[in-house]
């Protein structure tokens, strides 16, 4: 024992020595992170954000650079608090208030003291500067916004969030991402890629130079200036038109799939996002639950299509055969079936066969032909379905996959679904079940670019691209195979055009017969659609959407748009009038239909909009 | 002369050589900065240090060609002029770092208790040697501890309490040589009973001492030793536990109580006294398994282990060379004492034994002392790491430790 002691005490200290550096050097992996970050600053260099500009070249979203004041509390020396406080505009104790809170962050870093000043602002405290020891002007880049329309396209560019920061490990807390609209799709391309150098920093925080002589440090890659397909002029005259309303408008050239304008209303200023008053604004916006200006109606808002869908009923009817353009069906103000019940419709001559019956939107001549393509097969499951196969052909009842970062599916309902509420097979169901589908009215459930590229399909007779907000990056074309690849409908070519021709008459003799716009052959369809809303948990019908779609020239469609006006009475009242303005406004670039541009101006809808929450009974399409 | 150059323990020479040189590397690294210019600057500490190093090796041919009975017989008086070496610096001494420990001549400090180890090494080799002393003997004992307290104490006020702790290493020696084992035992218990108190509480540790001795008093085997000396155990744990805990919280200070505290993982303050140990482990753990490289730590480039080129030298090497360098330098240390301890084993005189247990016992306090503080497993304590740290007087100091006791070894025959 004497003689090996101190053997075992040098073998067992050695080896317990070897255990710690283990756990230290090679197990514990936290060391190495922390070495990274308290002797080597990373700095970064952002590169310019990509400029977006519109189809015809038009700059709409640059950048401006602002000024962050910024304080490294040790360094600060007295000085004249009164004069600082009046050039920033802050009270003494806002002052004091922040240098604290700098303080507390830390007294060697900088923290912000006054963000985003204004450039006159800047250029006042820029020569005063040298008397305040401690602080100093840091130059960022925000969004510089040439265009007040487009703010739901566009988009918009904040501080990224800490899950994002989490998530991703390009972005650092306080470095800005696109959020919403392009801004936010095309993130990666307008960001491009910032540049970084690590400095070797001693124990005061100085630098001492590049780390390892700058071989890590890499340059900055500057963002892609993107075109997008919108006509800014359009998109403008969109919005114009959508004042007072609310509801959703998707314009798209359909050789292209393009997207010329995308409205929703009501809207918001992009530049109120941008600069000191950003997150008030902000805030703003986000809290407006009733008129919801942050929702993107185009792409968001599911609508019973109504009549605009019956287009599409009619083309199902003659690719499956069981209808041709001359038969004509007879309507008594409805439609009966079951026992003894009845969809209504409106005066109109009749019995009616396929084009005016689209002309006229005769209830009763769809909901024949909707029988007869669910009846043509031994089960009403399969009819349906069938059926629904040749609506999802046109982008219904799914994502469309546009370039966009939000949207909806639509609902078009298949035998599963009837098959689930009617508790089939413990009931059976059959196609008068399903009847409202002939008109559009029920459960189906559109976004209006769903509608709109639906249009674009019936004006191409029978196939689209996908609709696409981007147009070319950096002066190069897109390529991507989703919006250059044409899709086709299950609809044979053939078939469009009586359904076309029809769409054309409801200009010439239908139900837009006084919304035509001279020198522009336009195919349309109004649509009316039923809405409900709960109050206190009742059920209560609201004054009908006004739906429109439409495309022109006939011949050679450049444009085809849906329309959607929330409780705007009926189709041609506010939908209709919209849509030939957008048309004569895309195709002609002045306005002739002075009277019905006035119309849309002056009329209102907010008192519509007040009347369910006023807490009073009110009367509906009236 | 040749005869006696084949009889030095060359391995000791290679390992001793071997430790001065990856010090010197890491201290060059530890300390270079923007205005090197040479190796041989002596405005840099690298530079300094280097003189030192050469020096040493003129050092080792001096001792080595002494007589070996030299050192026996000028043990005593060694010994003394050590003494008064160190309280001489009350008078002229010149204070560093807050302590008194140097003399400056030139331009250069002198640390006289880097030398009074030695000088205590060779006296208390040189009593227990005494054909006249018997350490089992009370008395002899005595004497002993007076020689090895007595420079401790003079070093202790200065203060430098890390240079005086290290006088606990001649305990290992005077074990060796007979003391008994009921000394380990008590110190074994010492420390156990300091370290419980401090992470619990006396109520705690009185409460658990009475279970352990109880069960082991009742499972014991051999009848002896009786009631009354578990009984003492008892009474001796519990005041001691009861009188750490009283002298923790009333008699030190409070930067003492924070280093207890910090490698108890009672107190976490990286900014403040946990600055040093947290910033040298944070560089010790980011070199990973091969290091950044020589030159190449960020954590030593910038300065954020403070005294790295001395204390935390350590340091340097985790950070630089990583985990397999780290171990390198663990397994030298370990190799060098393991080879002293072997070849005083084999010493015929117990002078020479004595002294080699003296200087196994030094380097290995020194070596567990200060790369536990660096490594983070104990309180920090500022003594160098032998044949490592910056300075000229532990270079020195060590180096004559070491080659005193090569030159005893390769005279050991000549005895006869």
């Amino acid at each position: 024992m004497r003689r090996i002691l101190l053997y075992i005490i040098i073998i067992t200290s050695g080896l317990i020595f070897l255990a710690r550096l283990f756990y230290l050097q090679v197990l514990d992996d936290s060391f190495a992170g922390l070495s990274e970050n308290n002797a080597i600053k990373v700095v970064y260099d952002y590169p310019q954000r990509g400029f977006i500009f519109d189809r015809n070249g038009e700059l709409l979203v640059s950048n401006q650079p602002s000024y962050d004041v910024m304080v490294i509390p040790r360094n600060l020396k007295p000085f004249d608090t009164t004069e600082f406080c009046k050039i920033l505009g802050l009270t003494e104790e806002q002052l004091v208030g922040r240098l604290d809170k700098a303080k507390i962050y830390s007294p060697r870093l900088p923290s912000v003291v006054i963000p985003q000043l204004t450039k006159s602002e800047y250029a006042y405290l820029q020569e005063k500067m040298r008397k305040y020891e401690g602080f100093y002007i840091q130059k960022r880049s925000l969004r510089d916004y040439y265009t007040e329309h487009g703010s739901n396209i566009l988009g918009y560019i904040a501080e990224v969030n800490q899950r994002t920061v989490n998530e991703n490990p390009y972005y650092l807390s306080g470095d800005l991402i696109g959020k919403q609209g392009v801004e936010e799709y095309y993130e990666e391309l307008l960001r491009g890629i910032k540049g970084v150098k690590y400095i070797q920093k001693d124990r005061f925080n100085r630098d001492i130079g590049p780390y390892k002589g700058g071989i890590y440090d890499t340059l900055p890659k500057k963002g892609k200036d993107l075109t997008i397909t919108i006509d800014a002029e359009l998109q403008k005259y969109g919005e114009l038109l959508m004042e007072n309303k609310r509801g959703g408008i998707v314009a798209i050239e359909p050789a292209t799939g393009e997207i010329l304008a995308m409205v929703t209303a009501p809207n918001y200023d992009p530049a109120k996002l941008v600069g000191r008053k950003r997150s008030k604004n902000f805030t703003e916006l986000y809290y407006d639950t009733i008129a919801k200006p942050l929702y993107d109606r185009g792409l968001l808002a599911e609508y019973p299509p109504g009549s605009p869908f019956k287009t599409i009923n009619a083309l199902i009817a003659l690719q499956e055969g069981v209808v041709d353009t001359r038969e004509r069906f007879t309507c008594q103000m409805g439609y009966y079936y079951g026992r003894g019940r009845k969809m209504g419709c409106h005066a109109h001559p009749g019995p009616l066969s396929m084009i005016p019956g689209i002309a006229n939107s005769c209830n009763a001549y769809f909901a024949n032909v909707y029988r007869r393509i669910i009846e043509k097969y031994p089960t009403p499951q399969e009819g349906v379905n069938t059926w629904a196969e040749h609506l999802e052909s046109f982008g219904l009842g799914d994502y469309l996959g546009y370039d966009l970062p939000t949207g909806r599916s639509g609902k078009i309902p298949t035998a599963d679904y009837y098959n689930a509420i009617y508790e089939y097979p413990k009931y059976k169901w059959f196609a008068p079940a399903t009847l409202s589908n002939a008109i559009g009215q029920g459960e189906v459930l559109m976004t209006p670019i769903q509608l709109a590229n639906m249009t674009a399909a019936i004006a191409n007779r029978g196939w689209f691209y996908t609709p696409h907000i981007l147009k070319e990056i950096d002066g190069n074309p897109i390529k991507k195979e989703e919006y250059t690849q044409k899709k086709y409908t299950t609809i044979d070519p053939e078939h469009f055009e009586p359904v076309i021709e029809g769409m054309h008459q409801v200009y010439k003799s239908g139900t837009a017969s006084a919304l035509g716009i001279p020198g522009i052959e336009i195919a349309g369809k109004t649509g009316t659609a039923e809405n409900f809303t709960k109050i206190n948990g009742k059920r209560v019908q609201l004054t009908d959407h006004s739906i429109f779609i439409a495309f022109a020239p006939v011949d050679d469609p450049k444009i085809a748009m849906a329309v959607f006006v929330e409780n705007g009475y009926w189709g041609g009242r506010y939908a209709g009038r919209i849509a030939g303005l957008l048309i004569e406004k895309y195709l002609k670039g002045e306005i002739t239909r002075k009277d019905m541009e006035e119309w849309i101006l002056t009329h209102s809808l907010e008192e519509e909009y007040a009347k369910p929450l006023s807490g009073e009974p009110f009367k509906i399409n009236q | 002369m040749s005869k006696t150059i084949s009889q030095f323990d060359w391995l000791s020479i290679l390992l001793y050589f071997l430790l001065v040189s990856i010090g010197w590397v890491n201290i060059y690294s530890a300390s270079l900065d923007d205005t090197a210019t040479s190796f041989f600057d002596l405005d840099q500490i690298y530079g300094k240090q280097l003189l030192w190093i050469i020096l040493s090796v003129f050092l080792i041919v001096i001792l080595l060609s002494l007589e070996a009975k030299f050192y026996e017989r000028f043990a005593s008086i060694i010994y003394v002029f050590s003494l008064f070496s160190i309280i001489g610096l009350f008078f002229f001494g010149k204070t560093i770092n807050g302590a008194t420990s140097w003399y400056a001549i030139g331009g250069f400090t002198i640390q006289p208790s880097e030398f009074a180890k030695v000088a205590t090494a060779l006296a208390l080799a040189k009593f227990t040697s005494d054909i006249q002393t018997n350490i089992k003997n009370l008395g002899d004992q005595f004497k002993a501890f007076i020689i090895i307290a007595l420079p401790a104490l003079i070093i202790l006020p200065q203060p430098d309490a890390g240079s005086a702790m290290v006088y606990a290493a001649f305990f290992f020696p005077l074990y060796r040589e007979g003391l008994s084992g009921v000394y380990l035992l008590i110190g074994a218990l010492g420390i156990l009973v300091f370290v419980l108190t401090l992470m619990f509480n006396p109520f705690w540790v009185s409460g658990g001492a009475v279970i352990v001795l109880l069960l082991t008093y009742f499972l014991r085997k051999k009848k002896k030793p009786g009631a009354i000396a578990y009984l003492s155990i008892l009474i001796v744990a519990v005041a001691l536990s009861f009188s750490v805990n009283y002298i923790f919280e009333n008699i030190f200070e409070q930067r003492h109580r924070d280093r207890f505290n910090i490698v108890l993982g009672k107190e976490v303050d990286n900014r403040g006294i946990g600055y040093n140990t947290n910033q040298s482990e944070i560089a010790i753990g980011s070199g990973s398994w091969f290091g950044k490289g020589w030159t190449q730590g960020t954590q030593t480039k910038g300065n954020f282990v403070p005294e790295q080129h001395t204390d935390y030298i350590f340091s340097t090497v985790g950070e630089e060379w990583g985990f397999i360098g780290s171990t390198v330098v663990v397994l030298l240390f370990i190799l060098l004492m393991l080879r002293i301890l072997h070849l005083a084993e084999r010493q015929k005189s117990q002078f020479n034994r004595v002294y080699g247990y003296s200087v196994a016992g030094i380097l290995f306090i020194h070596f567990f002392v200060n790369v536990g503080m660096v490594i983070g497993i104990f309180p920090t304590v500022g003594i160098p790491l032998p044949f490592f740290s910056y300075g000229g007087s532990g270079l020195w100091g060590f180096t004559i430790l070491l080659f005193i006791f090569i030159k005893l070894d390769a005279d050991r025959m000549s005895f006869w």
